[in-house]
């Protein structure tokens, strides 16, 4: 399952990090950021729990990314 | 600006204020209070975000760079400095993000198709919004006026005009009734439709649009991937030498029994650090692809992505197909020559026999007859494929087509005329005369294949499934040299791969067509162009760019746009490059300071943005 959301950061490289840290949570297959759209493409696992997955990957982008914001 | 780049302008403005009131207070505590004041003022985020940063195992970040320039201005004593860094890194951050905002908000403008919402009726008559996603195909929606089509489908009750601009560039409005297919994305502007969807919405023309548009970013060129792995290299190599700046020379000089002079070293290495930042490489070659494509959208020419925009400038050989992308896909007759008999009567004796047909030179014939036939005078009408019409007029045989019609009548007549198809009439075995129909080329096609060749592109093919005489005819009247003919659609594949087998590896091929029946050609090629390919799925599906409308100046447009942004690419890169590493040089030599490195780092980084977003402005090219 492919899903889109709407993200808000401030910079390309900040961008670029918030995909590293997306990718390493569990129950996502692929997460790609695009900065210039601010938008997070996610791959979930099947039948992972969306809301509790992108929960998760606030939580880790947030710790990288003090400011960035996920809307999900 | 939004509410963050408000606190940062204000934070600037104060750290600034303070900077220059520190001037007015004489030398001493008070002043070096009021500078670390403003430094606070300015860098407390940087340095927070440095240090989480640093926990993270994140230490060539660019918050952490300034913080380390900057803190060892502050121990070497440099306040002033330590303070412009910071401040000049926040400006031009900050106008880095209005920058990309703007080029942002254009796009998004291009994205305003998506409709809101679609109207279902419910069981007592009320209209209900619901999710265009929850529609299911063959249900019935409702559109008011002023709203646009969400699904694509037929009309089922209602009659009104369609803005379809946005879609097809047309801005004509399009008046639909009962039985007309609708394309989402429309704005229906006066009556209201009730339409039969056909399509869920993710399949409707609208959502692909979208799709497009929205992935076109995705796709990276291979300058974006050079920028970027440059960048990756960059900043560790600057910071090693940095460091080795710092203790080398004085360590050297400490060898020779000099004095090492810690102090001068430590602030060249500190210069470095701040030259260090990849913010100008980073943000400049994608911003320029992303405002490139944004303008080329604008126009009506969507890309699916910078790779493609970045081939389209190397494209030397471009490959036309001829009928609908070149001409207009429907004949006209052009010139009628009669044998003992008027031009109107032999007009009209060929339009009797081709009444009933539905074959698209029958339908010219017919539609170029100044007088209606009449039904009631003819009889026996015999269609042969591949040769003609036979039918009895007011008692008499008349047969119309081509010359092999005539050779297998036994009728002996002149040779075909020059300039198009020719269809032979004759009548009880009397030869009468011939019309010439040709498709015409479309307004603007010869004006496009002249700017392009001006921009290089000499080599131009068109491919054509018509016969020699018609394809030689529009080619000439195009100015087009390599022509051929009578070709299948799977011939045009093989043409198109012997093309490209014969071209030089760093050169693109490019493949022009209307999208039907050319699907595998548009894929086959370097770059395939779709045109007016909104109705077409498989076109959309295959092409690698895609003009909304049907118009051949927009193939010499997209040429224009993307050559202007790969040289905007160039650009930025020799200039973003080549300032830092000549600032690096003199700052090792000891010829600059961390004024000219506050300059190339931000500077440089605020002039190549200015640069790149010249690319929305493609109104003129």
């Amino acid at each position: 399952m492919k899903k889109t959301y709407m993200i808000d950061v401030d910079c390309a490289n900040c961008a670029a990090k918030m995909e590293q840290a997306a990718n390493t949570v569990e129950g996502i297959v692929s997460a790609s950021v695009n900065y210039m759209a601010l938008k997070m493409s996610v791959e979930f696992a099947e039948g992972a729990d969306v809301k509790k997955v992108m929960g998760e990957v606030l939580k880790k982008c947030r710790k990288i990314e003090p400011d960035c914001e996920i809307y999900y | 600006m939004n509410r963050k780049q408000k606190k940062v302008f204000y934070r600037i403005i104060a750290a600034a204020a303070l900077l220059i009131g520190a001037f007015f207070i004489p030398q001493g505590i008070f002043r070096a209070a009021v500078q670390l004041a403003a430094y606070i003022v300015i860098g407390h985020d940087i340095l927070r975000k440095a240090f989480c940063g640093i926990i993270n195992r994140q230490i060539f970040d660019e918050s952490f760079l300034m913080a380390a320039a900057t803190v060892g201005a502050l121990l070497l004593g440099e306040f002033t400095e330590a303070v412009a860094v910071m401040l000049f890194f926040q400006m031009g951050e900050l106008f880095e993000g209005i920058a990309v905002g703007k080029s942002r908000k254009s796009i998004a403008a291009l994205m305003d198709i998506r409709p809101p919402h679609a109207n279902i009726e419910s069981e007592d008559g009320q209209l209900v919004k619901i999710d265009p996603d929850e529609v299911s195909p063959d249900s019935i929606i409702v559109v008011l006026p002023g709203e646009r089509l969400p699904i694509d489908g037929t009309v089922t009750e209602g009659e009104s005009s369609l803005d379809c601009s946005a879609l097809t560039g047309e801005s004509l409005p399009r008046d639909v009734g009962v039985g007309d297919s609708v394309l989402s994305g429309s704005v229906n502007l006066r009556g209201l439709l009730k339409v039969r969807t056909e399509k869920r919405y993710e399949d409707s023309t609208v959502a692909r649009i979208l799709e497009l548009v929205e992935n076109a970013a995705e796709r990276k060129s291979k300058s974006e991937s050079f920028i970027s792995r440059f960048a990756r290299y960059y900043t560790p190599v600057v910071c090693i030498s940095a460091l080795a700046l710092a203790v080398l020379p004085p360590v050297v000089s400490i060898g020779f029994g000099d004095a090492p002079n810690w102090g001068d070293w430590i602030y060249r290495a500190l210069s470095f650090l701040v030259i260090s930042c990849p913010c100008a490489l980073v943000i400049s070659v994608p911003l320029s692809f992303f405002a490139g494509l944004g303008g080329a959208g604008s126009e009506g020419i969507l890309i699916k992505g910078s790779n493609y925009l970045e081939l389209l400038s190397k494209v030397k050989c471009i490959v036309f197909d001829k009928t609908g992308t070149l001409t207009k896909g429907s004949f006209s007759v052009k010139d009628v020559i009669a044998r003992n008999i008027s031009k109107d009567e032999l007009l009209s004796l060929a339009a009797h026999v081709e009444y009933n047909s539905t074959h698209p030179i029958a339908r010219s014939i017919v539609s170029a007859c100044v007088k209606k036939p009449e039904p009631a005078c003819i009889e026996n009408i015999e269609e042969l494929g591949g040769f003609g019409v036979k039918a009895c007029i007011d008692g008499r045989t008349v047969a119309v087509g081509n010359r092999r019609l005539m050779e297998a009548i036994g009728v002996s007549c002149p040779e075909e005329v020059e300039g198009g198809t020719c269809v032979y009439v004759c009548r009880d075995g009397e030869y009468l005369g011939q019309i010439v129909l040709a498709d015409t080329p479309k307004d603007g096609a010869a004006p496009a294949l002249e700017k392009l060749r001006a921009m290089g592109i000499h080599d131009q093919v068109m491919l054509t499934g018509d016969n020699e005489n018609a394809a030689q005819y529009t080619a000439k009247e195009l100015g087009i040299r390599k022509v051929y003919a009578r070709l299948l659609p799977e011939d045009k594949v093989t043409k198109v791969e012997e093309l490209l087998s014969s071209m030089p590896k760093a050169q693109a091929l490019a493949f022009v067509g209307d999208g039907i029946n050319d699907a595998p050609v548009l894929s086959r090629a370097d770059i395939g162009i779709a045109m007016g390919a909104l109705g077409s799925d498989a076109a959309i599906e295959a092409a690698d760019v895609v003009l909304m409308d049907d118009e051949p100046g927009k193939i010499a447009k997209a040429v224009a746009i993307s050559k202007k942004c790969m040289r905007i690419v160039y650009e930025n890169i020799v200039f973003a490059i080549g300032i830092k590493l000549l600032f690096l040089v003199l700052t090792a030599l000891g010829l600059s300071n961390m004024w000219f490195a506050i300059f190339a780092d931000v500077g440089v980084m605020v002039l190549a943005v200015l640069n790149a977003i010249r690319m929305l402005n493609v109104k003129n090219i």
